[in-house]
């Protein structure tokens, strides 16, 4: 690990909620995340895990707060000077159905993000750097000329990585993307964007709610609640040496099958 | 969806074919009205006023001796072009607005919204009646009569079907990608929004035809010696009792138009929404 890729510090995003109030959703948040990791964020719906995530990746504005990217200063960029950091952070959505348009086929699908950023001048070439991703992904080339209701689930998750990985980018931020999965296809999934990442030399945000799930994933890990972050630790020193009586009260909600030891 | 597709799927379903031939047929009626009638449509023949049904004169004439089947085919073309060009500014400017709308939102959705409201608070006829009393009986005010009695409801429609489609993912993992708002536009919204567009649009037909037929038949439409079916309805409603062919000719055609379209649309909409489809 060599340097931080994002920097956030003083992260603050509140709502309007009506009648003149405010719900703060992040609350003062300051985070990094190293080059090469998985950093998790975890904590129950609504502690603001995804707001944080699309602040991070300016699709969401902060109201106040600084977010640093590979060194450069990226809150405040206006528009056509944020847009050369795009390309460099992607994203995989939590529900499958509704991050795939139903009306293109899956070809157009991943080649979007090739010809947003005209990576290639013909079609052959762009077809090939669809089917190569494809092959990343473990799907087979028969998926080309269909549409994403002819997939399942773990499948449509499969080609929105291809499609966020066709740009090579640096950052992965992954939003709740298997918690829509069966467990088996979440464990296909899970490992696929391990894979991935050794491969591409990725850095992952990976957001869940599932602390098994992140103890199988990440490197380190955030604890987030009602838009705080509690406790941020190493994996393996966080599961066996929770300091933050949250965290605590999350491990103690993990269901275990009696008769096995651990996750 | 390919348009090779879509025709190969439009083709296997009969209720799109059905109706779709009977306006196909019912248009090339109208279009080679020259050459299937030996009558002219103004044509007076007052030996034979307000004959019944008979062969020359498959409908009979009306009261100053016309051949209602001649002029019901003429009336076809002016009920047709008002069934088709106007209903399709209105649908076009309605979609147009509806999606400005939806997706910048604020202002630019304040101030659409509110005027399409004031239109809609209007009541249609009576938006109409100004229109045609303000530019005269042509078919031109016609058209704009039509048009904005029609594209306020289409703008408020497809805001908000273009409000679902934006809560997409899709949508958000287009911005992410960096893909610019025209192409969010053309290639995400436009094309989930062609259902919609096409019910409204075959919706909107009939209610073209009936708003025209009733604007004739009240006598502010279109004006003789033009012919409207609307119109001929109108001008016979007088005889109705003694000889109702004057009327339930042009009303049938009527009758005819709107249910095929209607049928159409909603046969349309089923193939055209890729859930509904078999796999």
């Amino acid at each position: 690990m060599d340097g931080a890729l994002i920097i956030a510090k003083g992260i603050h995003k509140s709502y309007p909620i009506g009648r003149g109030k405010r719900h703060p959703a992040v609350k003062d948040v300051s985070l990094e995340l190293y080059k090469g990791e998985t950093l998790a964020l975890v904590g129950e719906s609504g502690c603001g895990k995804s707001t944080l995530a699309r602040i991070l990746m300016r699709l969401t504005e902060a109201d106040s707060g600084e977010i640093y990217f590979d060194g450069d200063q990226i809150s405040g960029l206006a528009g056509r000077d944020f847009r050369p950091y795009r390309r460099r952070m992607q994203m995989v959505f939590q529900d499958p159905a509704s991050s795939l348009d139903p009306r293109m086929k899956v070809k157009d699908i991943i080649a979007e993000p090739l010809k947003t950023w005209h990576i290639f001048d013909n079609k052959a070439e762009i077809l090939e750097r669809v089917k190569e991703l494809l092959d990343m992904v473990e799907l087979k080339e028969s998926a080309l000329e269909r549409y994403p209701h002819q997939f399942s689930g773990g499948q449509k998750q499969r080609i929105g990585i291809a499609r966020a990985i066709a740009l090579e980018p640096e950052l992965l931020v992954c939003d709740e993307s298997v918690s829509a999965l069966d467990v088996s296809v979440q464990a296909q999934i899970l490992n696929l964007l391990k894979k991935l990442k050794g491969e591409l030399g990725l850095s992952c945000l990976f957001i869940s709610h599932d602390l098994s799930v992140v103890n199988f994933i990440a490197d380190r890990v955030c604890v987030m609640r009602g838009g705080m972050l509690c406790e941020t630790a190493e994996t393996e020193e966080l599961y066996a040496n929770p300091r933050h009586e949250y965290t605590k009260y999350l491990l103690s909600s993990i269901p275990v099958v009696p008769g096995m030891q651990g996750a | 969806m390919g348009m090779n597709d879509f025709w190969k799927l439009c083709i296997k379903n009969k209720s799109v074919t059905v109706p779709a031939i009977i306006i196909v047929s019912i248009m090339l009626l109208a279009v080679f009205a020259p050459m299937i009638t030996q009558y002219d449509e103004t044509r007076q023949d007052l030996l034979m006023r307000l004959v019944p049904p008979q062969s020359g004169h498959i409908f009979g004439t009306d009261e100053l001796g016309r051949d209602v089947f001649t002029r019901i085919l003429y009336g076809t073309r002016i009920s047709l072009s008002i069934a088709l060009f106007p209903t399709a500014i209105a649908v076009a400017v309605g979609t147009a607005l509806g999606i400005l709308s939806a997706y910048f939102g604020k202002w630019a959705d304040f101030a659409i919204m509110r005027l399409a409201d004031i239109m809609l608070s209007i009541p249609g006829m009576l938006l109409a009646m100004v229109v045609l009393y303000t530019f005269g009986g042509s078919l031109s005010s016609v058209y704009i009569a039509l048009v904005l009695m029609e594209w306020g409801s289409v703008a408020r429609v497809t805001r908000a079907a273009a409000e679902g489609i934006l809560e997409n993912d899709y949508v958000l993992a287009a911005r992410a990608m960096g893909v610019r708002g025209y192409a969010i536009i053309f290639r995400h919204i436009l094309p989930n929004l062609i259902p919609s567009i096409i019910v409204l649009f075959t919706v909107n037909i009939p209610s073209s035809i009936l708003a025209e037929s009733a604007l004739s038949f009240l006598g502010i439409g279109i004006q003789p010696p033009k012919v409207s079916l609307g119109l001929m309805a109108g001008t016979s409603k007088q005889f109705l009792f003694q000889m109702p062919w004057l009327s339930l000719a042009p009303a049938g055609m009527i009758m005819l138009l709107s249910l095929s379209f209607n049928f159409l649309g909603d046969a349309l909409r089923d193939v055209l929404d890729p859930k509904r489809r078999a796999v």
